[in-house]
């Protein structure tokens, strides 16, 4: 006999679930705080924010946002998009239980094989924004292209590509 | 050392970010840095095992690479990433400092070549290898 269908989720549960990973996440990386970057969700679309701070400057004189900040931004947002896509069938299914995230860890993030950045226009002072995409994702392996702008969507300061090794399960 | 390099270790000094990271200069001379960060918890990347972020690491080798730049005899002026790739080789160890040496091979009219490795105590093993173009000023 089948079992009668399990109704949906109420949104609110499902809300609760997906942004309790996601700041789980986030908020698990030192330097992730030290460089006061963000996440913000729609669904399962992710959008990185560096507010602009004092302690980015690169060059003084223009002045402009320090390129390894910009490379940093890009590499951030390619792991935690990478990790999240990777966690996203659990987290729907209910496998991760985001209230014990806090104290189990989550799984381990992938790790950095290289990143290739294009300086497109210098950072200016303001908030930075950036999305990336998952080109390929393999067991193993995991290729990403990132992008960032700041004012414009469409005028890009900086993008990157990045290779990554993929964390192993966990028992 | 050139009254060039001095301009280029009073600039260097100067940047807010590099200073927040606590790198300090160490060698600069004819296309050659040499710039130490200090291991600090703050830059942590996997909390799990204290070690530093690949970004932080990549902040480093942007500075000592644009600082190469500034260094070279042909270069008259400042200097920005067009672009900059970076190689994670190994972890580095928690605790220990990385430094990172830049060579700035080659220069155009218009750019300029640099080569970079970073290394923790173990000065045999890099942790992380950078190739980059830079852009050259106040020339044309």
């Amino acid at each position: 006999m089948k079992s009668p269908r399990r109704p949906p989720e109420p949104v609110q549960v499902i809300k609760q679930r997906r942004d309790a990973t996601l700041r789980a996440l986030v908020s698990g990386v030192p330097y992730i705080q030290f460089l006061g970057i963000r996440f913000e969700r729609r669904g399962d679309e992710l959008t990185g924010i560096l507010p602009f701070d004092q302690k980015l400057i690169g060059n003084p004189m223009l002045p402009a946002i320090h390129g390894g900040v910009t490379a940093a931004f890009l590499e951030v947002t390619a792991i935690i998009t990478l990790s999240w896509t990777y966690l996203w069938a659990d987290v729907e299914s209910g496998a991760i239980d985001a209230s014990g995230l806090e104290e189990e860890g989550l799984p381990r993030l992938p790790k950095t094989i290289d990143i290739s950045t294009d300086y497109l226009r210098s950072g200016l002072p303001r908030d930075a924004y950036a999305r990336a995409r998952i080109v390929r994702s393999g067991r193993r392996y995991a290729s990403v292209q990132v992008e960032a702008w700041q004012d414009n969507r469409d005028r890009l300061f900086a993008s990157a590509t990045g290779h990554f090794l993929m964390p192993e399960k966990r028992d | 050392m050139s009254s060039k390099t001095q301009i280029a270790r009073q600039f260097i000094e100067a940047i807010p970010h590099s200073k927040a990271l606590g790198m300090q200069l160490t060698e600069l001379e004819d296309g050659v840095a040499v710039i130490e960060m200090p291991y600090d918890e703050k830059l942590v990347g996997d909390p799990e095992t204290g070690v530093i972020h690949g970004g932080a690491v990549s902040a480093l080798m942007d500075t000592c690479c644009g600082a190469a730049v500034m260094a070279h005899p042909e270069n008259p002026g400042g200097t920005a990433t067009i672009d900059l790739r970076i190689d994670y080789m190994r972890a580095a160890k928690p605790g220990q400092r990385i430094t990172a040496r830049a060579t700035c091979y080659h220069v155009t009219r218009t750019v300029a070549f640099v080569r970079a490795t970073a290394t923790d105590e173990d000065t045999d093993n890099p942790v992380a290898a950078a190739t980059g173009a830079f852009t050259v000023e106040g020339r044309r």
